[in-house]
């Protein structure tokens, strides 16, 4: 068994890409579920207060996840994606936008709890300081930006998956595999996943 | 004669007490004016918030009493508690619904004079939609002339609200103890 590369090529995405995609979308995907289930939540409830502070702890640490995502994006190669032009386009704005909405969610969800100048605490181990408080009904709007763009950020996550499947299943190319095998640039080109098993 | 009679008639008539009600802008530019509320946390403690945007007016009669008026508008979206969080659940349909129900108002009805320099000012009072006949029990505080060339007067007010006569959807969740919400009132006008 060789080790996989870390690293992009033009090819496909090495292990650290791979891994940041998916802990990214495990993060996405549980923060939106708490985002959801912590906001109805009864006064009384044991998870009341616990709730939120996971939520918001994971969201901080999200926005670092980001962060380094995007220094790892900057810094490898962009495989080539697969499709037509117009798709390839399309691909390269979503997964932009991708970016965007993150870092916008979690910037919206911050000036919430910020927003009467309290710090964020992440998990009692670090605290994210307040920048902006203060304004006029703050919470509120940073509220309404907040849902919203979440709901946007899963409903561009389900079309982002939609594709892959379509990758898969219509066009039967290797879009979704390589998200899920590496295949950096010391290894072999591969379409398939098959040709990783041959020497 | 007729002169006489005249001048006679019009000085009876300077000496009859005429409405002399005074009219008082409620020093909210100055922010000389503070409602604010108290409610028991679980009953270990008491939270309190105010209501940072109003604005009213008021009619003094020293002499008659009975023709003072209060009319007072409480943006309630500028509830604060001290805790961005807790003020957005408070604003939300789950409490005070502010965007259905911006405004709560106070326009009295009857000033209760007990001749101590304490009233008992009656209202209808105005929230969440659901009007209510309110009584607060009124201090005087002091009157006269304020340093920069204007006559100020001032009062100290309390009441006690029920959560539940606004309808409140979740108002039970806080529990009996928080049935109660004590007002506290401290405010001057300035007089017109």
């Amino acid at each position: 068994m060789t080790v996989p590369p870390l690293a992009n090529s033009a090819r496909g995405y090495g292990l650290v890409a791979i891994l940041l995609h998916w802990v990214m979308a495990v993060f996405l995907l549980v923060l939106f579920a708490l985002g959801l289930y912590m906001v109805d939540l009864d006064y009384t409830h044991p998870w009341y207060r616990t709730a939120p502070h996971i939520h918001r702890s994971l969201g901080v640490l999200a926005f670092l996840l980001l962060a380094v995502r995007w220094g790892w994006r900057l810094a490898n190669p962009l495989p080539v994606p697969a499709g037509r032009p117009w798709e390839r386009r399309a691909a390269l704005w979503v997964h932009r936008l991708f970016y965007l909405l993150v870092a916008a969610v979690a910037v919206s969800g911050w000036l919430i709890s910020t927003a009467d100048g309290r710090p964020v605490s992440v998990f009692g181990w670090f605290e994210v300081p307040a920048v902006f408080y203060g304004h006029e009904n703050q919470e509120d709007t940073a509220g309404w930006i907040h849902r919203w763009l979440a709901w946007g950020l899963m409903a561009l996550a389900g079309l982002h998956a939609a594709a892959a499947l379509k990758h898969h299943l219509v066009d039967r190319d290797a879009t979704l595999r390589r998200m899920l095998v590496p295949a950096g640039g010391t290894h072999p080109p591969s379409s398939t996943t098959r040709e990783d098993e041959m020497p | 004669m007729m002169r006489k009679l005249m001048l006679m008639l019009l000085l009876g008539l300077g000496a009859l007490p005429v409405q002399a009600a005074e009219h008082y802008v409620i020093d909210t530019e100055g922010m000389h004016a503070f409602i604010t509320f108290r409610v028991q946390h679980l009953g270990f403690s008491w939270l309190e918030g105010r209501f940072n945007r109003f604005h009213g007016t008021f009619d003094y009669d020293e002499a008659n009493p009975a023709n003072n008026r209060v009319e007072v508008e409480i943006d309630v979206a500028s509830l604060d508690s001290n805790h961005a969080e807790r003020d957005k659940h408070l604003r939300s349909a789950r409490f005070f619904d502010v965007k259905k129900y911006p405004r709560a108002t106070f326009v009295s009805t009857a000033w209760v004079d007990h001749g101590d320099g304490t009233a008992t000012l009656k209202g209808r009072f105005t929230l969440r939609g659901v009007t209510r006949d309110i009584e607060l029990d009124v201090t005087r505080m002091g009157a006269g002339k304020d340093p920069w060339g204007g006559y100020r007067r001032g009062f100290e007010a309390t009441t006690t609200l029920k959560l539940s006569d606004y309808k409140m959807k979740e108002g039970h969740i806080l529990g009996k103890v928080a049935e109660n919400i004590r007002i506290w009132i401290s405010l001057e006008g300035i007089r017109q």
